[in-house]
């Protein structure tokens, strides 16, 4: 009977879990519709005259930033897959890695605005499309910036020494948002490049 | 290995003491993470909310009826926004504003969506709570915090945004332009941020939970139509609130940095501003890509609440249960491709114009599919007309003629005319305000046992709704007229036009007929504030209704079932299903028990059940026919 009770209770929980992660998908199509209402913005605005557009070549800065997103994902997997082999020693030291690829994402970012700004692509602009780089970016590393915040949740959490269901279960969350943060920069980044004449 | 171990047992010991948490004053009351809790939070802010938005509406019905009256006591309480007693101008932008997004917004939204899509979908679909009661917990807080700041506003020096509820740049982005676009302004924009990221984490929890953890046997379609209704919208609002959150960042970008989205070529009091290149169409595409399926956030609730009420109250199945459930998604695909209508004079090509026209008007067949089936339920049914249920019937009335003006407005030649006039402020007031908040009211006087385990007054109710109800026609009916003689909304002084003037005796008949309706609701706080403590002890299921709720407790434990969640074995609506001694059959009663009212589609198509059936039947037919001979 106990055991019954308790397979029911698991159950739950399971399920439970499972409706937590899903929530992570719901946030993620909510996020995207976000840079998709931006993306429509950018394109009715830039067609609004032959004036408009983003009419400067974007920084290779931004390859760079695209390479370190790319390997941090690649690390986050690692991690992922070190937390589910309880190799925890490894789980942390990659955990590091990611967060701090994260913190060289953000900063590329921003040495990419500079370089802009010094082209006289600044953010308060008469053409628009050009100040909609700065929104996009911006958007998107206030995104990077939660993503790290969860990063770290993670981390602490591995450093703590919570139970391994939870550990798994954190890490999963975490891995799914930082992959999608990866995914949703290149999508940005390949609509400005599309846009960038 | 032992870290997986006590977890196991972390979770026994969890979920085994149900109803047994040693909570404080704050976790139960205040930072409660239990759905009821927050149900009931977001009703009573919702409440709150909805009284102060009808007395801002109140005051700019005076200045409507009497613009040329003093009224002291206005400068009492408003002091500069009332000198000499008569509303200001700007203020009485600012109250119309406020009004809206109050109403829209803080009461039809969060209030209506917030309130029952928490309390009923664990309830109605079996789960001990939310997906996650923690990010619930943050909607309402998030909400609430959304509320302050937006009353806030009132008590800064430039008073409260004014620039309509739909925040149009230029107007809203030049603080110069008028006092509302300074930092009352700012603050809308901040409020209505919180205000998403609050029906972000709601509406993700709702679409979660009811896709994750209905319990066992409640497949999609034995699922009530709330929970359909409360599932549609909140995936509605997950498509398009973000797109507001867009518009309103590049919004604050352009009022506080200088950018020029939606600004170009302006002249403010002589002054040549710097802004070049921008589009203030843009941000109209923007807010009405979020703004008009915002309509169908407002109102698919409220259809879904009365569909329930209707069913119960008539003791008869919901008409047509699958057409209702296919038209509320032909209504949440539509309300995405219809925003333009709202645009129709903005120079838009007459091509695409016609296209947003025509999605319109096809809007109009679910509704009325909604509509007949409606009619239908009520048709012979065996009608108990307790108050919920005449709330549910005033929604219909009110969506079938707010509905029909639709065609009207929803027409590009005919908007032309319409645009921006009182025959619109009709419309909407009709079809989605007042459908909206009867369905609201509809819902609190029906679940009022399941939420605080006593009843609500009757007759407090019946005069709470005739109050309501004939108010509600009275106040908007006759602004139909106005509209088609080209009063325009939103004009604080429309005596300057000689032709306008002669409407002046029927704004007085409206604001009257509004003020005996805001009266009304003095009938209805009584009930619901006085009904919590002294309202007469609840049942457990107070109107003999299907759906799951009912099987709880009725004082509230935490879990919701004290033992194991019930099993789902038939759709929600057997209502006075012949051969059934009871005129109501709850979800949880198997066909086993019922064998003398079992019909051979309720198998649907399992031959094992249908064979032990025909034979049950073989057996007791004759037996039964006997006993009446």
């Amino acid at each position: 009977m106990i055991a019954m009770a308790q397979y029911t209770q698991d159950k739950e929980q399971l399920t439970q879990q499972k409706a937590k992660r899903f929530n992570l998908w719901l946030g993620m199509i909510g996020m995207f519709m976000v840079f998709a209402a931006l993306s429509s913005g950018f394109i009715v605005y830039t067609q609004g005259g032959i004036d408009k557009g983003i009419k400067t070549i974007l920084p290779d800065a931004f390859i760079y930033s695209t390479a370190l997103i790319v390997v941090s994902s690649i690390t986050m997997y690692l991690a992922q897959k070190a937390a589910k082999e309880m190799a925890f020693g490894r789980q942390k030291g990659l955990l590091a890695v990611t967060i701090a690829l994260g913190i060289g994402f953000f900063m590329m970012q921003v040495h990419a605005w500079g370089i802009l700004a010094d082209r006289g692509v600044v953010f308060v602009n008469s053409n628009a499309s050009q100040s909609f780089i700065y929104i996009f970016t911006g958007m998107h590393l206030a995104h990077i910036v939660a993503g790290i915040v969860v990063l770290v949740r993670a981390l602490i959490g591995r450093i703590r020494n919570i139970p391994q269901v939870s550990n798994v279960f954190r890490m999963g969350l975490a891995s799914l948002f930082w992959h999608f943060l990866g995914i949703l920069w290149i999508y940005i980044y390949v609509f400005l490049l599309l846009n960038q004449n | 290995m032992s870290n997986i171990t006590s977890a196991g047992a972390h979770s026994v010991d969890h979920h085994g003491d149900h109803g047994h948490h040693h909570e404080s004053f704050w976790t139960k009351y205040v930072f409660s993470q239990d759905h009821k809790m927050i149900a009931k939070q977001f009703l009573i802010t919702g409440i709150i909310m909805a009284v102060f938005a009808m007395i801002l509406s109140i005051l700019f019905r005076l200045q409507l009826a009497w613009p040329d009256k003093e009224f002291p006591i206005l400068e009492v309480f408003l002091g500069k926004w009332a000198e000499g007693g008569r509303i200001n101008p700007e203020f009485f932008l600012a109250l119309v504003t406020i009004h809206g997004t109050i109403m829209v917004f803080f009461v039809l939204t969060a209030g209506l969506s917030g309130t029952f899509a928490n309390l009923l979908i664990p309830y109605q679909l079996g789960a001990r709570d939310m997906a996650s009661p923690f990010m619930n917990m943050l909607s309402y807080w998030f909400f609430f915090t959304a509320c302050v700041v937006m009353i806030s506003s009132f008590f800064v020096e430039s008073g409260p945004a004014s620039a309509g509820w739909t925040v149009y740049p230029p107007l809203s982005a030049i603080p110069k332009a008028i006092s509302g676009s300074g930092l009352g302004m700012s603050l809308w924009l901040t409020s209505m941020v919180l205000f998403i990221i609050s029906q972000i984490l709601g509406g993700t929890n709702y679409i979660s939970t009811i896709l994750n953890m209905r319990t066992k046997g409640m497949s999609f379609w034995k699922m009530p139509l709330t929970i359909w209704a409360l599932f549609l919208t909140a995936i509605v609002g997950l498509f398009s609130f973000p797109v507001l959150v867009a518009a309103v960042v590049l919004l604050i970008f352009d009022r506080s940095v200088g950018t020029s989205f939606y600004l170009s070529d302006l002249v403010v009091q002589g002054q040549i501003l710097p802004y070049e290149g921008g589009s203030p169409v843009l941000f109209q595409h923007l807010f009405w890509f979020l703004g008009h399926p915002e309509v169908y956030i407002v109102l698919m609730p409220a259809l879904g609440l009365t569909s329930e009420v209707i069913s119960t109250n008539s003791r008869k199945p919901i008409f047509g249960y699958h057409a209702m459930v296919y038209s509320l998604i032909g209504i949440s695909t539509l309300s995405f491709i219809v925003w333009g209508h709202h645009m129709f004079v903005t120079g838009m090509n007459p091509f695409l114009g016609g296209v947003f026209m025509i999605t319109t008007l096809i809007i109009a067949v679910p509704s009325a599919v909604k509509v007949f089936n409606y009619l239908a339920t009520l048709w012979r049914g065996n009608i108990r007309f307790t108050p919920a249920m005449l709330f549910a019937i005033g929604m219909v009335s009110f969506f079938i003629s707010g509905g029909l003006t639709g065609l009207y407005v929803g027409n590009s030649a005919l908007d032309i005319n319409l645009h921006d006039t009182y025959f619109i402020v009709a419309h909407f007031h009709l079809v989605m305000g007042s459908a909206s908040i009867f369905g609201m009211l509809c819902g609190v006087y029906h679940w009022y046992p399941k939420l605080f385990g006593r009843m609500m007054d009757e007759k407090l109710g019946y005069l709470h709704f005739w109050l309501t109800f004939i108010g509600a026609y009275m106040v908007f009916f006759p602004m139909h007229f106005m509209g088609i003689d080209g009063v325009p909304r939103r004009y604080y002084a429309f005596t300057e036009f000689p032709f306008m003037e002669k409407w002046i005796s029927v704004n007085v008949f409206i604001t009257w007929s509004a003020i005996i309706a805001g009266l009304g609701q003095v009938a209805f706080l009584w009930n619901f504030f006085g009904s919590i403590r002294f309202g007469k002890r609840a049942t457990q299921n107070p109107w003999g209704a299907n759906t799951l709720e009912w099987t709880t407790p009725v004082e509230h434990i935490h879990g919701n079932w004290p033992g194991e969640i019930p099993t789902v074995h038939r759709w929600p609506y057997d209502y006075s299903k012949p051969g059934h001694h009871e005129d109501f059959i709850p979800q949880t009663v198997p066909f086993s028990e019922t064998m003398s009212s079992n019909l051979p589609h309720d198998f649907e198509g399992d031959q094992e059940a249908e064979r032990i059936q025909r034979e049950w039947e073989l057996a007791n037919k004759p037996q039964t026919e006997k006993e009446t001979e």
